[in-house]
Protein backbone atom coordinates (compact mmCIF):
# COMPACT_ATOMS: atom_id res chain seq x y z
CA UNK A 1 0.00 0.00 0.00
CA UNK A 2 1.49 3.10 -0.65
CA UNK A 3 1.02 5.67 2.23
CA UNK A 4 -1.53 7.59 0.82
CA UNK A 5 -3.80 4.87 0.77
CA UNK A 6 -2.63 3.43 4.03
CA UNK A 7 -3.66 7.00 5.60
CA UNK A 8 -7.07 6.76 3.63
CA UNK A 9 -7.32 3.04 4.87
CA UNK A 10 -6.51 4.35 8.52
CA UNK A 11 -8.86 7.14 8.39
CA UNK A 12 -11.92 4.87 7.07
CA UNK A 13 -10.35 2.04 10.54
CA UNK A 14 -10.75 5.72 13.36
CA UNK A 15 -14.33 5.93 11.65
CA UNK A 16 -14.25 8.74 9.59
CA UNK A 17 -17.50 8.55 7.39
CA UNK A 18 -17.20 11.75 5.60
CA UNK A 19 -14.76 12.42 3.14
CA UNK A 20 -14.37 15.57 0.99
CA UNK A 21 -11.50 16.14 -1.48
CA UNK A 22 -10.18 17.45 -5.02
CA UNK A 23 -7.32 16.43 -7.07
CA UNK A 24 -3.68 17.27 -6.71
CA UNK A 25 -0.69 16.06 -6.95
CA UNK A 26 1.17 14.20 -5.18
CA UNK A 27 -2.16 13.11 -2.83
CA UNK A 28 -4.58 11.87 -5.24
CA UNK A 29 -4.50 8.53 -3.88
CA UNK A 30 -5.88 9.45 -1.14
CA UNK A 31 -9.20 11.06 -2.96
CA UNK A 32 -9.20 7.73 -5.18
CA UNK A 33 -8.80 5.61 -2.63
CA UNK A 34 -11.98 7.08 -0.65
CA UNK A 35 -14.11 6.81 -4.08
CA UNK A 36 -13.78 3.20 -3.57
CA UNK A 37 -13.67 2.85 -0.19
CA UNK A 38 -16.44 5.30 1.33
CA UNK A 39 -18.95 3.97 -0.28
CA UNK A 40 -18.70 0.20 1.02
CA UNK A 41 -18.94 1.69 4.65
CA UNK A 42 -21.86 3.81 4.83
CA UNK A 43 -20.18 6.88 4.29
CA UNK A 44 -20.03 10.26 2.57
CA UNK A 45 -17.74 10.85 -0.24
CA UNK A 46 -17.45 13.82 -2.99
CA UNK A 47 -14.81 14.78 -5.01
CA UNK A 48 -15.82 18.70 -4.82
CA UNK A 49 -15.47 21.56 -6.99
CA UNK A 50 -12.78 23.07 -5.43
CA UNK A 51 -10.70 22.17 -2.34
CA UNK A 52 -12.76 25.65 -0.85
CA UNK A 53 -15.85 23.81 -1.63
CA UNK A 54 -13.89 20.52 -0.19
CA UNK A 55 -13.66 22.02 3.59
CA UNK A 56 -16.53 23.70 3.93
CA UNK A 57 -18.33 20.45 2.91
CA UNK A 58 -16.27 19.02 6.16
CA UNK A 59 -17.61 21.98 8.18
CA UNK A 60 -21.06 20.63 7.49
CA UNK A 61 -20.32 17.60 8.01
CA UNK A 62 -18.19 17.78 11.14
CA UNK A 63 -20.86 19.74 12.43
CA UNK A 64 -23.84 17.32 12.02
CA UNK A 65 -21.47 14.87 14.31
CA UNK A 66 -19.66 12.95 12.03
CA UNK A 67 -15.96 12.12 11.45
CA UNK A 68 -14.67 14.08 8.83
CA UNK A 69 -11.79 14.13 6.64
CA UNK A 70 -10.08 15.93 3.47
CA UNK A 71 -7.02 16.20 2.12
CA UNK A 72 -4.50 17.70 -0.48
CA UNK A 73 -1.04 19.33 -0.94
CA UNK A 74 0.41 22.49 -0.34
CA UNK A 75 -1.22 25.01 -3.09
CA UNK A 76 -4.57 22.99 -2.23
CA UNK A 77 -3.95 23.60 1.53
CA UNK A 78 -3.66 27.30 1.07
CA UNK A 79 -7.00 27.25 -0.30
CA UNK A 80 -8.23 25.59 2.79
CA UNK A 81 -7.11 27.71 5.37
CA UNK A 82 -10.22 29.81 5.15
CA UNK A 83 -12.40 26.85 6.28
CA UNK A 84 -9.99 25.84 8.71
CA UNK A 85 -10.08 28.97 10.37
CA UNK A 86 -13.54 28.76 10.49
CA UNK A 87 -13.24 25.12 11.80
CA UNK A 88 -11.52 26.22 14.52
CA UNK A 89 -13.64 29.46 15.24
CA UNK A 90 -16.56 26.93 15.39
CA UNK A 91 -14.86 24.26 17.37
CA UNK A 92 -15.61 21.89 15.04
CA UNK A 93 -12.89 18.62 15.00
CA UNK A 94 -11.55 17.81 11.63
CA UNK A 95 -8.34 16.19 9.81
CA UNK A 96 -6.77 17.22 7.09
CA UNK A 97 -3.88 15.84 5.68
CA UNK A 98 -1.05 17.62 3.62
CA UNK A 99 0.99 15.75 1.41
CA UNK A 100 3.03 18.55 0.72
CA UNK A 101 5.07 19.48 -2.13
CA UNK A 102 7.53 21.72 -3.37
CA UNK A 103 6.42 25.88 -2.96
CA UNK A 104 5.92 28.81 -3.21
CA UNK A 105 3.55 29.11 -5.33
CA UNK A 106 2.63 26.32 -7.75
CA UNK A 107 6.55 25.34 -7.06
CA UNK A 108 6.83 21.53 -7.93
CA UNK A 109 5.23 18.00 -7.07
CA UNK A 110 8.65 16.82 -5.25
CA UNK A 111 8.30 16.09 -1.44
CA UNK A 112 9.02 19.47 0.73
CA UNK A 113 8.62 20.36 4.03
CA UNK A 114 7.77 24.43 3.20
CA UNK A 115 4.38 24.55 4.73
CA UNK A 116 5.74 23.98 8.35
CA UNK A 117 4.44 27.88 9.21
CA UNK A 118 1.66 27.61 7.62
CA UNK A 119 0.36 24.82 9.66
CA UNK A 120 1.83 25.64 12.85
CA UNK A 121 2.09 29.17 13.02
CA UNK A 122 -1.76 29.74 11.87
CA UNK A 123 -2.04 29.82 8.04
CA UNK A 124 -5.27 31.15 8.04
CA UNK A 125 -7.17 33.99 10.00
CA UNK A 126 -6.99 35.16 13.60
CA UNK A 127 -5.75 33.33 16.64
CA UNK A 128 -6.62 30.01 16.91
CA UNK A 129 -4.41 26.61 16.60
CA UNK A 130 -4.55 23.51 15.40
CA UNK A 131 -2.85 20.22 16.28
CA UNK A 132 -0.29 19.02 13.52
CA UNK A 133 1.05 15.57 13.40
CA UNK A 134 4.31 14.71 11.36
CA UNK A 135 4.41 10.76 10.60
CA UNK A 136 8.21 9.67 9.08
CA UNK A 137 7.19 6.58 7.91
CA UNK A 138 3.99 4.86 6.69
CA UNK A 139 3.54 2.81 10.28
CA UNK A 140 3.48 6.29 11.92
CA UNK A 141 1.59 8.15 9.52
CA UNK A 142 -1.48 5.20 10.06
CA UNK A 143 -0.61 5.75 13.96
CA UNK A 144 -1.38 9.24 13.62
CA UNK A 145 -4.29 9.46 11.52
CA UNK A 146 -5.88 7.32 14.35
CA UNK A 147 -4.42 9.49 17.11
CA UNK A 148 -5.38 12.43 14.73
CA UNK A 149 -9.15 11.77 15.01
CA UNK A 150 -9.30 11.35 18.54
CA UNK A 151 -7.86 14.19 19.29
CA UNK A 152 -9.73 16.22 17.10
CA UNK A 153 -12.81 14.92 19.01
CA UNK A 154 -11.36 15.80 22.12
CA UNK A 155 -10.43 19.37 22.07
CA UNK A 156 -13.08 20.29 19.03
CA UNK A 157 -10.33 21.42 17.38
CA UNK A 158 -8.69 20.68 13.39
CA UNK A 159 -5.94 18.37 13.55
CA UNK A 160 -3.44 18.25 10.74
CA UNK A 161 -1.20 15.52 9.06
CA UNK A 162 2.03 17.42 7.62
CA UNK A 163 3.15 14.58 5.38
CA UNK A 164 5.20 14.81 1.86
CA UNK A 165 5.10 13.87 -1.63
CA UNK A 166 7.66 10.69 -0.55
CA UNK A 167 5.62 9.37 2.89
CA UNK A 168 2.31 9.64 0.43
CA UNK A 169 4.11 8.02 -2.63
CA UNK A 170 5.79 5.31 -1.07
CA UNK A 171 5.13 1.40 -0.63
CA UNK A 172 5.62 -0.17 2.87
CA UNK A 173 4.59 -3.62 4.47
CA UNK A 174 2.04 -2.27 7.02
CA UNK A 175 -0.53 -3.65 9.64
CA UNK A 176 -3.54 -1.77 9.75
CA UNK A 177 -5.01 -1.12 13.36
CA UNK A 178 -8.56 -2.79 14.34
CA UNK A 179 -11.35 -0.64 12.91
CA UNK A 180 -13.05 1.64 15.35
CA UNK A 181 -17.10 1.35 15.26
CA UNK A 182 -18.56 4.66 14.81
CA UNK A 183 -21.58 4.01 16.51
CA UNK A 184 -19.22 3.39 19.88
CA UNK A 185 -17.75 7.32 19.85
CA UNK A 186 -18.41 9.51 22.29
CA UNK A 187 -21.73 11.45 21.70
CA UNK A 188 -21.51 14.78 20.35
CA UNK A 189 -24.01 16.39 21.93
CA UNK A 190 -23.37 19.60 20.06
CA UNK A 191 -24.13 18.38 17.05
CA UNK A 192 -26.81 19.53 14.47
CA UNK A 193 -29.05 16.47 14.25
CA UNK A 194 -32.30 18.51 14.56
CA UNK A 195 -33.97 20.51 17.30
CA UNK A 196 -35.88 17.39 18.83
CA UNK A 197 -36.64 17.49 22.32
CA UNK A 198 -33.68 20.10 23.15
CA UNK A 199 -33.36 23.68 22.43
CA UNK A 200 -32.07 24.55 19.02
CA UNK A 201 -27.86 23.78 18.74
CA UNK A 202 -25.69 26.50 16.91
CA UNK A 203 -22.53 26.27 15.12
CA UNK A 204 -20.96 29.84 14.43
CA UNK A 205 -17.59 31.69 14.84
CA UNK A 206 -20.10 34.77 14.74
CA UNK A 207 -19.99 37.20 17.95
CA UNK A 208 -20.58 40.86 16.97
CA UNK A 209 -19.90 41.96 20.90
CA UNK A 210 -16.17 42.22 21.67
CA UNK A 211 -16.68 41.03 25.19
CA UNK A 212 -18.48 37.75 24.23
CA UNK A 213 -16.20 37.12 21.27
CA UNK A 214 -13.10 37.96 23.99
CA UNK A 215 -14.45 35.54 26.20
CA UNK A 216 -15.00 32.60 23.78
CA UNK A 217 -11.67 32.82 22.68
CA UNK A 218 -10.67 32.81 26.21
CA UNK A 219 -11.50 29.89 26.65
CA UNK A 220 -10.85 28.34 23.49
CA UNK A 221 -7.48 29.56 24.32
CA UNK A 222 -7.52 27.86 27.61
CA UNK A 223 -8.05 24.59 25.61
CA UNK A 224 -5.24 24.96 23.53
CA UNK A 225 -2.65 25.73 26.75
CA UNK A 226 -4.24 21.36 27.85
CA UNK A 227 -3.29 20.81 24.55
CA UNK A 228 0.22 21.78 25.41
CA UNK A 229 0.65 20.50 28.71
CA UNK A 230 -0.94 16.93 27.86
CA UNK A 231 -0.39 15.77 23.91
CA UNK A 232 3.34 16.83 23.19
CA UNK A 233 4.93 13.80 21.73
CA UNK A 234 8.21 13.15 20.36
CA UNK A 235 10.85 10.57 19.93
CA UNK A 236 14.55 10.61 20.84
CA UNK A 237 17.02 8.26 19.27
CA UNK A 238 20.30 7.38 20.86
CA UNK A 239 20.24 10.98 22.83
CA UNK A 240 21.80 9.48 26.03
CA UNK A 241 25.17 9.75 25.62
CA UNK A 242 25.10 12.36 22.23
CA UNK A 243 27.26 15.19 22.08
CA UNK A 244 25.69 16.18 18.82
CA UNK A 245 21.71 15.83 18.04
CA UNK A 246 19.96 16.04 14.73
CA UNK A 247 15.93 17.64 15.21
CA UNK A 248 14.03 16.23 12.14
CA UNK A 249 10.53 15.51 11.09
CA UNK A 250 8.68 13.41 8.48
CA UNK A 251 10.29 11.79 5.82
CA UNK A 252 13.62 14.01 7.00
CA UNK A 253 13.61 11.96 10.24
CA UNK A 254 13.33 8.79 8.31
CA UNK A 255 16.74 9.70 6.32
CA UNK A 256 18.28 11.07 9.67
CA UNK A 257 17.80 7.88 11.40
CA UNK A 258 19.87 6.44 8.86
CA UNK A 259 22.88 9.03 9.38
CA UNK A 260 22.30 8.43 13.39
CA UNK A 261 23.47 4.40 12.49
CA UNK A 262 26.30 5.44 10.15
CA UNK A 263 27.46 7.84 12.78
CA UNK A 264 27.40 5.84 15.68
CA UNK A 265 29.43 3.04 13.71
CA UNK A 266 31.86 5.83 12.60
CA UNK A 267 32.12 6.56 16.43
CA UNK A 268 30.41 9.94 16.23
CA UNK A 269 27.64 10.66 19.60
CA UNK A 270 24.77 11.26 17.46
CA UNK A 271 21.76 11.55 18.24
CA UNK A 272 18.30 12.13 16.82
CA UNK A 273 14.93 13.80 18.42
CA UNK A 274 11.76 13.66 15.94
CA UNK A 275 9.07 15.97 16.91
CA UNK A 276 5.75 13.94 16.10
CA UNK A 277 3.70 16.83 17.45
CA UNK A 278 4.78 20.18 15.56
CA UNK A 279 1.89 21.67 17.02
CA UNK A 280 2.69 21.74 20.31
CA UNK A 281 5.74 21.63 20.02
CA UNK A 282 8.28 19.65 22.09
CA UNK A 283 10.47 22.85 23.37
CA UNK A 284 10.60 21.64 27.27
CA UNK A 285 11.92 18.18 26.17
CA UNK A 286 14.29 20.25 23.76
CA UNK A 287 15.28 22.35 26.14
CA UNK A 288 16.50 19.78 28.60
CA UNK A 289 18.31 18.11 26.07
CA UNK A 290 19.88 21.11 24.92
CA UNK A 291 21.67 21.29 28.11
CA UNK A 292 23.49 18.52 27.89
CA UNK A 293 24.94 18.25 24.51
CA UNK A 294 26.89 20.55 22.42
CA UNK A 295 25.22 21.08 19.40
CA UNK A 296 21.52 20.61 17.76
CA UNK A 297 21.76 20.61 14.19
CA UNK A 298 17.60 21.05 12.57
CA UNK A 299 17.66 19.18 9.19
CA UNK A 300 14.37 20.04 7.30
CA UNK A 301 13.45 20.20 3.64
CA UNK A 302 13.37 24.05 3.52
CA UNK A 303 15.42 26.92 4.10
CA UNK A 304 14.57 26.57 8.04
CA UNK A 305 11.09 26.73 9.35
CA UNK A 306 10.98 24.84 12.50
CA UNK A 307 14.72 25.80 12.95
CA UNK A 308 12.56 28.83 14.85
CA UNK A 309 10.80 26.77 17.63
CA UNK A 310 14.42 24.68 17.92
CA UNK A 311 16.15 28.16 18.73
CA UNK A 312 13.46 29.40 20.48
CA UNK A 313 13.57 25.86 23.07
CA UNK A 314 17.33 25.91 22.87
CA UNK A 315 18.18 29.35 23.48
CA UNK A 316 21.60 30.04 23.90
CA UNK A 317 22.67 26.21 25.40
CA UNK A 318 23.63 24.75 22.46
CA UNK A 319 24.79 25.28 19.02
CA UNK A 320 21.86 25.49 16.55
CA UNK A 321 23.27 24.83 13.07
CA UNK A 322 20.89 24.40 10.19
CA UNK A 323 20.72 22.58 7.43
CA UNK A 324 18.16 22.33 4.25
CA UNK A 325 17.08 20.93 0.87
CA UNK A 326 14.85 23.26 -0.62
CA UNK A 327 12.79 23.31 -3.99
CA UNK A 328 11.78 19.64 -3.90
CA UNK A 329 15.42 18.14 -3.29
CA UNK A 330 15.36 15.04 -1.08
CA UNK A 331 17.99 15.30 1.40
CA UNK A 332 20.22 11.73 1.87
CA UNK A 333 22.05 10.41 4.94
CA UNK A 334 25.36 11.47 3.35
CA UNK A 335 24.89 14.69 3.46
CA UNK A 336 23.33 15.02 6.66
CA UNK A 337 26.16 13.17 8.16
CA UNK A 338 28.53 15.78 6.31
CA UNK A 339 26.88 18.42 8.03
CA UNK A 340 27.03 16.44 11.44
CA UNK A 341 30.79 16.11 10.45
CA UNK A 342 30.92 19.44 9.64
CA UNK A 343 29.58 20.81 13.05
CA UNK A 344 31.70 18.02 15.52
CA UNK A 345 34.73 19.24 14.16
CA UNK B 1 -67.71 45.01 24.63
CA UNK B 2 -66.63 41.94 25.38
CA UNK B 3 -65.35 39.49 23.49
CA UNK B 4 -65.75 36.09 23.98
CA UNK B 5 -62.57 34.11 23.11
CA UNK B 6 -64.20 30.86 22.62
CA UNK B 7 -66.20 31.56 19.58
CA UNK B 8 -62.86 33.35 18.03
CA UNK B 9 -60.84 31.53 15.19
CA UNK B 10 -57.49 32.18 15.18
CA UNK B 11 -56.99 33.06 11.49
CA UNK B 12 -53.32 34.53 12.34
CA UNK B 13 -50.12 33.83 14.48
CA UNK B 14 -46.50 34.01 15.40
CA UNK B 15 -45.33 30.80 13.74
CA UNK B 16 -44.21 28.57 16.42
CA UNK B 17 -40.83 28.01 15.02
CA UNK B 18 -39.57 31.74 15.16
CA UNK B 19 -37.99 32.59 18.92
CA UNK B 20 -38.70 35.45 20.31
CA UNK B 21 -35.43 37.78 19.20
CA UNK B 22 -36.35 40.85 17.52
CA UNK B 23 -34.71 41.24 13.91
CA UNK B 24 -31.77 43.00 13.34
CA UNK B 25 -33.11 44.19 9.78
CA UNK B 26 -34.46 47.57 8.96
CA UNK B 27 -37.66 48.98 8.88
CA UNK B 28 -39.69 47.92 5.55
CA UNK B 29 -36.75 45.76 4.36
CA UNK B 30 -37.72 42.29 3.10
CA UNK B 31 -35.63 39.99 4.88
CA UNK B 32 -37.99 40.01 7.77
CA UNK B 33 -40.99 38.90 5.56
CA UNK B 34 -39.29 36.00 4.22
CA UNK B 35 -38.05 34.70 7.36
CA UNK B 36 -41.60 34.79 8.43
CA UNK B 37 -42.95 32.86 5.47
CA UNK B 38 -39.60 30.21 6.11
CA UNK B 39 -40.99 30.16 9.81
CA UNK B 40 -44.77 29.77 8.55
CA UNK B 41 -43.75 27.08 6.19
CA UNK B 42 -41.61 24.93 8.92
CA UNK B 43 -45.18 24.99 10.81
CA UNK B 44 -46.94 23.99 7.91
CA UNK B 45 -44.60 21.17 6.66
CA UNK B 46 -43.80 20.04 10.62
CA UNK B 47 -40.28 20.23 10.26
CA UNK B 48 -39.14 22.21 12.95
CA UNK B 49 -36.97 19.66 14.56
CA UNK B 50 -35.62 18.14 11.64
CA UNK B 51 -34.63 21.34 9.76
CA UNK B 52 -31.20 23.02 9.92
CA UNK B 53 -30.37 26.68 9.34
CA UNK B 54 -27.47 27.45 6.66
CA UNK B 55 -26.98 31.15 7.41
CA UNK B 56 -24.46 33.20 5.17
CA UNK B 57 -22.63 36.20 5.33
CA UNK B 58 -24.52 39.39 4.88
CA UNK B 59 -27.67 41.10 6.76
CA UNK B 60 -29.22 37.65 7.61
CA UNK B 61 -26.02 36.81 9.27
CA UNK B 62 -27.53 35.81 12.44
CA UNK B 63 -30.53 34.09 10.65
CA UNK B 64 -30.24 30.86 13.32
CA UNK B 65 -31.22 33.48 16.27
CA UNK B 66 -34.45 33.65 15.01
CA UNK B 67 -35.24 30.34 14.62
CA UNK B 68 -35.85 27.78 16.54
CA UNK B 69 -34.39 25.25 14.79
CA UNK B 70 -30.44 23.99 15.01
CA UNK B 71 -28.38 26.83 12.43
CA UNK B 72 -24.84 27.08 11.04
CA UNK B 73 -23.11 30.11 10.14
CA UNK B 74 -21.49 29.18 6.81
CA UNK B 75 -18.16 31.47 5.63
CA UNK B 76 -19.46 34.00 2.74
CA UNK B 77 -20.41 32.26 -0.25
CA UNK B 78 -19.58 28.39 1.11
CA UNK B 79 -23.22 27.73 2.26
CA UNK B 80 -24.13 25.20 -0.43
CA UNK B 81 -20.53 23.38 0.32
CA UNK B 82 -21.82 23.41 4.24
CA UNK B 83 -25.28 22.12 3.19
CA UNK B 84 -23.63 20.06 1.34
CA UNK B 85 -22.09 18.26 4.07
CA UNK B 86 -24.65 18.68 6.15
CA UNK B 87 -27.19 16.40 3.95
CA UNK B 88 -24.86 13.96 2.74
CA UNK B 89 -24.28 12.34 5.99
CA UNK B 90 -27.83 12.70 7.61
CA UNK B 91 -30.56 12.53 4.92
CA UNK B 92 -33.15 12.79 7.78
CA UNK B 93 -32.29 16.51 7.89
CA UNK B 94 -34.17 19.46 6.13
CA UNK B 95 -31.33 21.95 4.90
CA UNK B 96 -31.65 24.78 3.70
CA UNK B 97 -29.66 28.03 2.91
CA UNK B 98 -30.37 31.81 3.20
CA UNK B 99 -28.29 33.92 0.57
CA UNK B 100 -27.80 37.19 -0.77
CA UNK B 101 -26.97 38.05 -4.18
CA UNK B 102 -22.98 38.43 -3.02
CA UNK B 103 -22.89 35.57 -1.12
CA UNK B 104 -24.70 33.23 -3.64
CA UNK B 105 -23.95 35.05 -7.37
CA UNK B 106 -20.59 36.89 -6.53
CA UNK B 107 -18.17 35.29 -3.94
CA UNK B 108 -20.05 31.61 -3.64
CA UNK B 109 -20.30 31.20 -7.63
CA UNK B 110 -18.81 28.15 -7.79
CA UNK B 111 -20.29 26.03 -4.58
CA UNK B 112 -23.69 27.50 -5.63
CA UNK B 113 -22.92 26.11 -9.23
CA UNK B 114 -22.21 22.90 -8.12
CA UNK B 115 -24.46 21.99 -5.16
CA UNK B 116 -27.36 22.56 -8.02
CA UNK B 117 -25.15 20.31 -11.04
CA UNK B 118 -25.01 18.12 -8.06
CA UNK B 119 -28.50 17.59 -7.35
CA UNK B 120 -28.13 17.99 -3.53
CA UNK B 121 -31.66 17.80 -1.66
CA UNK B 122 -30.95 20.69 -0.48
CA UNK B 123 -33.06 24.24 -0.77
CA UNK B 124 -32.02 27.10 -1.20
CA UNK B 125 -33.23 30.66 -0.70
CA UNK B 126 -31.72 33.26 -2.64
CA UNK B 127 -32.06 36.96 -1.74
CA UNK B 128 -31.68 38.96 -4.69
CA UNK B 129 -31.76 43.24 -3.44
CA UNK B 130 -29.17 44.16 -5.89
CA UNK B 131 -26.86 45.29 -3.00
CA UNK B 132 -24.40 44.49 -0.64
CA UNK B 133 -26.54 45.58 2.37
CA UNK B 134 -24.36 44.57 5.67
CA UNK B 135 -21.16 46.24 4.23
CA UNK B 136 -22.84 49.52 3.39
CA UNK B 137 -24.28 49.24 0.12
CA UNK B 138 -21.65 48.40 -2.60
CA UNK B 139 -22.34 47.14 -6.24
CA UNK B 140 -24.11 43.35 -6.68
CA UNK B 141 -23.55 40.68 -9.22
CA UNK B 142 -26.91 41.83 -9.61
CA UNK B 143 -26.88 45.57 -9.17
CA UNK B 144 -28.75 46.68 -12.48
CA UNK B 145 -27.38 48.78 -15.09
CA UNK B 146 -27.55 52.64 -14.02
CA UNK B 147 -28.54 51.97 -10.67
CA UNK B 148 -26.07 53.72 -8.09
CA UNK B 149 -24.09 51.98 -5.16
CA UNK B 150 -21.27 53.26 -3.22
CA UNK B 151 -18.77 51.19 -5.44
CA UNK B 152 -20.26 52.59 -8.58
CA UNK B 153 -21.33 55.78 -7.36
CA UNK B 154 -22.48 57.25 -11.68
CA UNK B 155 -24.61 53.87 -11.95
CA UNK B 156 -23.85 50.60 -12.95
CA UNK B 157 -22.10 50.66 -16.34
CA UNK B 158 -21.72 47.18 -18.51
CA UNK B 159 -18.63 48.22 -19.92
CA UNK B 160 -17.10 48.38 -16.25
CA UNK B 161 -18.83 45.75 -14.23
CA UNK B 162 -20.70 43.68 -16.56
CA UNK B 163 -24.58 43.05 -16.90
CA UNK B 164 -26.66 42.11 -13.73
CA UNK B 165 -26.30 38.12 -13.77
CA UNK B 166 -29.80 36.15 -14.23
CA UNK B 167 -28.48 32.97 -11.77
CA UNK B 168 -31.94 31.65 -11.63
CA UNK B 169 -31.56 31.58 -15.19
CA UNK B 170 -28.43 30.15 -15.19
CA UNK B 171 -28.78 27.35 -12.36
CA UNK B 172 -32.09 26.05 -14.80
CA UNK B 173 -29.64 25.62 -17.22
CA UNK B 174 -28.27 22.91 -15.43
CA UNK B 175 -30.37 19.19 -15.65
CA UNK B 176 -30.30 18.47 -11.95
CA UNK B 177 -32.23 20.60 -10.27
CA UNK B 178 -35.77 20.13 -9.92
CA UNK B 179 -37.53 23.41 -9.17
CA UNK B 180 -36.20 26.78 -9.38
CA UNK B 181 -37.94 30.33 -9.34
CA UNK B 182 -38.04 33.71 -9.31
CA UNK B 183 -40.88 35.31 -6.84
CA UNK B 184 -41.51 39.08 -5.46
CA UNK B 185 -42.77 40.32 -2.15
CA UNK B 186 -44.15 43.80 -3.81
CA UNK B 187 -47.91 43.35 -3.08
CA UNK B 188 -50.22 40.92 -1.62
CA UNK B 189 -50.57 38.70 -4.48
CA UNK B 190 -47.11 37.93 -4.81
CA UNK B 191 -46.26 37.40 -1.10
CA UNK B 192 -48.75 34.77 -1.65
CA UNK B 193 -47.07 33.59 -4.45
CA UNK B 194 -43.69 33.27 -2.80
CA UNK B 195 -44.71 31.74 0.47
CA UNK B 196 -46.14 29.32 -2.30
CA UNK B 197 -43.14 28.72 -4.01
CA UNK B 198 -40.78 28.50 -0.76
CA UNK B 199 -43.32 25.52 0.45
CA UNK B 200 -43.02 23.81 -2.72
CA UNK B 201 -39.30 24.16 -2.73
CA UNK B 202 -39.26 22.45 1.15
CA UNK B 203 -41.86 19.79 -0.04
CA UNK B 204 -39.13 18.92 -3.04
CA UNK B 205 -36.40 18.11 -0.31
CA UNK B 206 -39.11 16.24 2.17
CA UNK B 207 -40.22 14.08 -1.04
CA UNK B 208 -36.37 13.72 -1.49
CA UNK B 209 -36.44 14.76 -4.90
CA UNK B 210 -33.27 17.31 -4.57
CA UNK B 211 -32.23 20.53 -5.49
CA UNK B 212 -34.18 24.12 -5.13
CA UNK B 213 -33.68 27.24 -6.08
CA UNK B 214 -35.99 30.27 -5.00
CA UNK B 215 -34.95 33.30 -5.88
CA UNK B 216 -36.77 36.43 -3.99
CA UNK B 217 -36.53 40.07 -5.40
CA UNK B 218 -36.41 42.03 -2.33
CA UNK B 219 -35.30 45.93 -1.49
CA UNK B 220 -33.30 47.29 0.74
CA UNK B 221 -34.60 50.52 1.00
CA UNK B 222 -32.11 51.79 3.49
CA UNK B 223 -29.08 51.22 1.10
CA UNK B 224 -31.26 52.27 -2.11
CA UNK B 225 -31.82 55.19 -0.07
CA UNK B 226 -35.93 54.92 -0.81
CA UNK B 227 -38.77 54.89 1.85
CA UNK B 228 -40.39 50.85 1.98
CA UNK B 229 -43.48 51.92 -0.23
CA UNK B 230 -41.25 53.43 -2.85
CA UNK B 231 -38.82 50.35 -2.72
CA UNK B 232 -41.82 48.01 -3.35
CA UNK B 233 -43.04 50.50 -6.62
CA UNK B 234 -39.17 50.09 -7.65
CA UNK B 235 -39.49 46.53 -7.73
CA UNK B 236 -42.48 46.65 -9.47
CA UNK B 237 -41.87 48.46 -12.20
CA UNK B 238 -37.72 48.53 -12.55
CA UNK B 239 -36.11 45.41 -11.04
CA UNK B 240 -38.76 42.53 -12.37
CA UNK B 241 -37.77 44.22 -16.04
CA UNK B 242 -34.10 42.91 -15.79
CA UNK B 243 -35.37 39.75 -13.65
CA UNK B 244 -38.58 38.18 -15.06
CA UNK B 245 -40.66 36.15 -12.67
CA UNK B 246 -42.24 32.89 -12.82
CA UNK B 247 -41.05 29.22 -12.64
CA UNK B 248 -37.91 28.25 -14.54
CA UNK B 249 -37.69 24.46 -13.86
CA UNK B 250 -40.66 22.42 -12.23
CA UNK B 251 -39.42 19.03 -12.29
CA UNK B 252 -41.10 18.54 -9.07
Amino acid sequence: MTGNEAMAEAAICAGCRAYFGYPITPQNEILEYMATRMPGVGGAFIQAESEVAAINMCYGASAAGVRTMTSSSSPGISLKMEGISYLAGADLPCVIINVARGGPGLGNISPAQGDYFQATKGGGHGDYRMIVLGPATIAEAIEMVMLAFDLADKYRVPVMILSDGMLGQMMEPITLPEPVDPASLPGKPWALTGARGRHPNVVTSYAIDPGDLSQINTKRQSRYHQIEEKEVRYRETETSDATIVIVAYGTVARIARTAVRMARSQGIKLGMMQPITLWPFPYAPLRTLSSRVNTILTVEMSAGQMIEDVRLAVADRAETPFYGEVGGLVTTPKDILREVKRNVS
Amino acid sequence: MSVNMDNMVKVFERPRSLTDAQFSYCPGCHHGLVTRIIAHTIDELGIQDRAVIVASVGCSVTMYEWFRCDGIQAAHGRACAVATGIKRVNSNLIVFTYQGDGDLAAIGTAESIHAANRGENITVIFINNQIYGMTGGQMAPTTLLGQRATSCPDGRNAQLAGYPIRFAEVIAQLDAPVYVTRQALYDQKRIMAASRAIKKAFQCQIDGKGYSLVEILTNCPTNWRMSPVESNSYVMNQVVGTFPLGDLVDRG
